[in-house]
């Protein structure tokens, strides 16, 4: 349990420093430190725990069918790691505190790092490789917000960017590669994978899966080829660089690399890919670290060398190698995590980071160049410091025979030569920045920093100092105990001492230190006159990276946007139809279509007759839609009554009662959109198309004519083969004795599918308002905006008559109609909810009586205009929606109450006076909230489509006067 | 009987897909109506052609086979409604895009000649 705690711990406390004030420098940095310190302390505490193999652990299902649970796991090597990551963490948190400028907005920093501390704390102690991988990702998203920091700066972007697209494309690698072994070994527990060895390491798929491992692994230790991200992401503040890219975050990759050793290791893939990429990394790293001008860049470079050291030593594939690796990955963030300090130091009290600017700064602060001395002598490997030891250890390594190829013969001569260069640019470190004449042009006179701010950097050298002096009394039982979480029973002999004699090992030493010393001599004056190593100065790693981005991210995905791609509505929907014909196509190609089947039932020659027309309707729509819209629009309208009617004999009463209503609605609807269309009159002298526009019709012709070809074929299928009635019989079966209703249709409504139902009529809500939205920005093409021709006519004869006023023809018309339409209004009413009361038992319902409603409405609109009605009836939709939907979800939660799941239906009979017995179910409540919803829905898309006719466009308002259409929109709302 | 519904739902469809491969907006709500015109009656009849068939159920259930398939002709009766919705809204889009982009063509520009 205090695992869950360690680990919650830095979350909550970047929750709170998130919440700070800006200025909240002393607040943050005393929270910060606490969680880091308190943290430290907890998995201190649990050290003798972790002794001897021993293994703190602590588990919670997650999916529990799928065999997946949150499992933490601290044993000996998790611990150490813990310990970096907390302690070093506090004493960032620490030297952040005076590193950071007051003008900083510190919540930001400290919440992010504490963040990221969370979540490396949640790789090392992951027991689970999924839950690594989420950690895994969340450090590198961390770490892309802690370089980008400072983000008015475009380096820090830029860097931070290139920092997250390489780890979290490893990270991407790692998860399939993780994806693998859990497919492999069967079970993604950590403890189950280290056990399985032999089976992965046997299996077809070890190569891909160490392949994708590796990639994840090797991408966030910064190793070659992926190593130029690291130097980059230097634009970050320097505590997140002495934290995130020195100690703790690229230190992940080397973890997992020892972690799955035992698993995935002992193979000669193992050797050679990961051996020869840390050799190549160390060297290339030490290289290039001595041409840096730049102290941070000469500090990252030397970091990546340092890497790639450690993943050699694991490469190497013995348990001695496993031991160094640890040893050096300890020592190594001591020693870096002091440097980047100073570094950080010297930048904060010089101005520059730039080592030709910088000299003689020993008699500025002695203090900080004592330290900085001790811990570039702790990286170089000089004696009485703990760098010598494990450097030490990595010499008798390759000294070692491992599968005695010409590489492995030539090892101990390579890593001296790369040793060479790591003592040349530790030298150069301390010479060129300490020594020398006094600095000239600086920005600012340099001096000693604060008590405080200097303090995280003397802890770490003294730590420096005491393992490499008395290692067997500090250092030694932790190694031990980490080193026996790896390996297990098969520990190695070794001894950690100082002095072992005149061995090779030390003999290397004295050579890669004199000859770093002759490097440094020899390379002093190229160094300060050249920008860049010579050779390799032209390979350059962002320039890669940077092509690759632009060709994969814009070139080609312009490429396929142009060719694949199309801004046209015409072409995508020529394709829609193909692949639904195609999609229909083949599973009839593989299993076969018959056109008679068994239950065909003979000709029947009404309904005959009624396609006929409806054929007809269809057709005749299609050919007068472009000149002849309300032509047009007769056709649909009497093809959806065919199709009506067409319901009525297919024993669906239900639907045909639907239908017509919408028909009628959706006929009003698009009447009232015709006014908004441009005129097209079809000329007849008009030339014949051009060529390619007939050979468009020809190919659009062609495709429907194979749509309506295929659907009608499967149509007539389907129908003809024997119904396996697959779910509709429970339905019938239970719906009186479940449901309480006799209509099985609006059962399934209401009940059965109740949720679907209140799901779609959110929907119709949803779309009612934003039609009302986008309406109330409408803006007409200006040539629809005057008055239509016909109002122009009417107009002018009633001026024409001296007896008649302006306006009474429009008042005229359909006089008769609007009279009976007026009187229908509540026996509209009536019906409507006679429809909504028997809709359980009877043919009805929610969604037809709620259109006839609206029905009812929308014809006093048609009778007597919008003006006149609005006068003497408030309608207001909006309140009808929304008190329908909270009607259909409160009768829904009103089961909740009584214990049962979320629109359980009650019914019960209730005598009533007059009516009699009447049955009442709580779903007659729900489809009241229904009729409601439906009514209130299509009013307000009715209306707010007829008001634009009310609308004054572009016409000045007289004084006093309110815009019409701000009056209706009180109205709707 | 089935042979006069498949040939209607044929019409339909084909005037359907017709008319949305046109590069009038008009046309094309035309065209989206009487496509699900089309596919509603193909859903309603995936519960096969029965004239005459119980709709309601009595107390006593006889043979739940005779009856009107209830399964399609629900999910039609909700896609009804939410077919009137869709054409609102795309009416009302097709009239914004008029408004803004002054012509009635499906891609808001007339074609280049």
């Amino acid at each position: 349990m205090f695992l869950l705690a360690v680990l919650v711990l830095p979350f909550a406390g970047s929750f709170i420093a998130a919440l700070l004030r800006v200025n909240a420098r002393n607040a943050e940095a005393w929270l910060a430190g606490a969680v880091a310190l308190t943290a430290f302390c907890l998995i201190g505490a649990s050290y003798p725990n972790v002794t001897n193999g021993g293994v703190v652990g602590w588990r919670t299902d997650w999916i529990a069918e799928l065999g997946l649970a949150f499992v933490l796991r601290l044993d000996g090597f998790a611990w150490a790691f813990a310990m970096l990551i907390t302690g070093i963490g506090f004493l960032v948190v620490l030297y952040a505190r005076y590193y950071m400028s007051p003008s900083d907005p510190v919540p930001r920093f400290f919440s992010l790092l504490l963040a990221f501390m969370g979540a490396m704390l949640g790789i090392v102690l992951s027991g689970n490789l999924l839950q690594l991988v989420f950690f895994w990702e969340l450090t590198s998203l961390f770490s892309f917000l802690l370089i980008s920091y400072w983000h008015h700066n475009a380096a820090a972007r830029d860097g931070a960017r290139m920092a997250l697209v390489i780890t979290s494309t490893g990270g991407l690698c790692l998860f399939a590669g993780v994806l693998l072994i859990g497919h492999i070994v069967g079970s993604y527990d950590l403890e189950q994978v280290l056990a399985s060895g032999n089976a992965i390491r046997s299996h077809a798929l070890y190569v891909p899966a160490l392949v994708l491992i590796l990639l994840g692994a090797l991408t966030k230790s910064a190793q070659f080829p992926f190593h130029f991200w690291l130097p980059h992401a230097m634009a970050a503040p320097t505590p997140v660089s002495a934290y995130l890219h020195s100690a703790t975050m690229v230190k992940a990759g080397v973890f997992l690399l020892v972690r799955l050793w035992p698993a995935m290791g002992g193979t000669n893939e193992w050797l050679w890919l990961v051996g020869s990429i840390g050799l190549i990394t160390f060297f290339l790293g030490a290289f290039l670290a001595v041409f840096q001008q730049d102290l941070k860049g000469l500090l990252a470079y030397s970091t990546i060398s340092h890497l790639g050291l450690i993943t050699l030593l694991t490469g190497l594939d013995t348990p001695f190698g496993q031991i160094a690796a640890i040893f050096h990955i300890m020592n190594h963030a001591t020693f870096k995590a002091s440097l980047f300090m100073a570094a950080g130091i010297i930048d904060h009290e010089t101005g520059t980071r730039d080592i030709r600017r910088l000299s003689g700064l020993w008699a500025f602060m002695p203090i900080t160049a004592t330290l900085a001395m001790v811990a570039a002598a702790a990286m170089a490997g000089v004696p009485l410091l703990n760098g010598f030891l494990s450097k030490e250890m990595f010499f008798a390594e390759t000294i070692e025979v491992h599968d005695n190829s010409l590489v492995d013969q030539a090892l101990p001569y390579i890593v001296t030569l790369a040793s060479t260069f790591t003592v040349a640019y530790s030298l150069r470190f301390i010479r060129d920045v300490f020594f020398g004449p006094a600095p000239a042009g600086l920005p600012r006179v340099p001096h000693e920093p604060p008590l405080l701010m200097r303090l995280p950097a003397e802890l770490l050298v003294l730590a420096c100092l005491i393992v490499g002096v008395a290692p067997a009394l500090t250092v030694a039982p932790i190694l031990d105990t980490a080193a026996r979480a790896v390996l297990g029973s098969a520990m190695p002999e070794y001894s950690l001492r100082l002095w072992h004699g005149i061995t090779p090992e030390f003999l290397m030493s004295i050579v890669a230190m004199v000859g770093g010393l002759g490097v440094y001599v020899m390379l002093r004056s190229y160094l300060l006159a050249h920008e860049g190593p010579p050779l390799l100065g032209r390979i350059n790693g962002k320039r890669i990276f940077d092509w690759v981005l632009v060709t994969l991210s814009w070139r080609l995905a312009r490429w396929l946007a142009t060719n694949l791609g199309t801004r046209h509505l015409q072409p995508q929907l020529r394709v829609l139809a193909g692949v639904a014909f195609v999609a229909a196509l083949l599973p009839l190609y593989a299993r076969g279509l018959s056109l008679t089947g068994p239950s065909g039932r003979g000709f029947d020659l009404v309904f005959g007759l009624l396609w006929v027309v409806g054929v007809g309707c269809a057709i005749g729509a299609a050919v007068q839609a472009k000149f002849h819209r309300v032509v047009a629009l007769i056709l649909l309208g009497t093809a959806g009554l065919v199709t009506c009617v067409s319901f009525v004999w297919l024993s669906a009463p239900d639907v045909a009662l639907t239908q017509i209503v919408v028909e009628t609605v959706t006929t009003v609807l698009l009447l009232l959109g015709l006014r908004w269309l441009p005129k097209r009159i079809a000329r007849p002298g008009a030339a014949e198309a051009p060529d390619s526009i007939r050979w468009h019709r020809v190919r659009d012709f062609s495709i429907a004519f194979l749509a309506g070809l295929g659907l009608a074929t499967l149509a007539l299928a389907a129908m003809q083969l024997p119904d396996n009635h697959s779910i509709s019989r429970y339905f019938v079966e239970n719906a009186y004795t479940k449901g309480g209703g006799t209509n099985v249709v609006n059962v399934i409504l209401v009940d059965f599918r109740g949720f679907d139902t209140l799901g779609e009529i959110t929907v119709l809500a949803v779309v009612a308002l934003t039609v009302f939205a986008l309406l109330r920005r409408f803006r007409p093409a200006p040539e629809s905006i005057p008055v239509p021709e016909q109002q122009h006519a009417q107009d002018a004869h009633d001026e024409a008559h001296p007896d008649r006023q302006k306006g009474d023809t429009a008042k005229d018309t359909l006089a008769t109609a609007a009279l009976m339409m007026g009187l229908l209004f509540p026996v509209i009413g009536v019906v409507a909810i006679f429809l909504l009361l028997r809709g359980h038992d009877l043919p009805g319902g929610g969604f037809v009586a709620g259109i006839a409603m609206a029905t009812a409405f929308i014809l006093q609109y048609m009778a007597r205009g919008t003006v006149w009605v609005e006068a003497r009836l408030h309608v207001m939709p909006v309140r009808w929606m929304g008190f329908g939907l909270l009607l259909a979800g409160s009768a829904g939660a009103a089961a909740c109450v009584f214990g049962h799941p979320f629109l359980t239906s009650y019914f019960a009979y209730a005598e009533l006076p007059l009516l009699g017995r009447v049955p009442t179910a709580s779903a007659l409540l729900f489809d009241i909230g229904v009729f409601s919803l439906v009514v209130g829905a299509t009013v307000l898309m009715l209306i707010a489509i007829a008001h634009q006719s009310l609308r004054r466009y572009g016409v000045p308002l007289l004084a006093g006067q309110r815009p019409p259409d701000e009056r209706a929109k009180e109205e709707l709302v | 009987m089935e042979l006069s519904l498949a040939i209607g739902i044929g019409a339909l469809t084909a005037s359907g897909v017709w008319l949305i491969l046109r590069p009038r907006t008009f046309q094309v709500i035309i065209g989206l109506s009487l496509l699900s015109y089309a596919v509603n009656l193909f859903i309603v009849a995936m519960g096969r052609v029965r004239t005459g068939a119980p709709v309601l159920i009595a107390k006593e259930i006889g043979d739940a086979t005779k009856h009107a398939d209830p399964l399609p002709q629900a999910l039609v009766l909700t896609a009804i409604v939410i077919g009137f919705a869709t054409t609102a809204l795309f009416l009302v889009v097709l009239l914004a895009s008029r408004g803004l982009a002054r012509t009635d063509h499906v891609d808001g520009q007339e074609p280049e000649a």
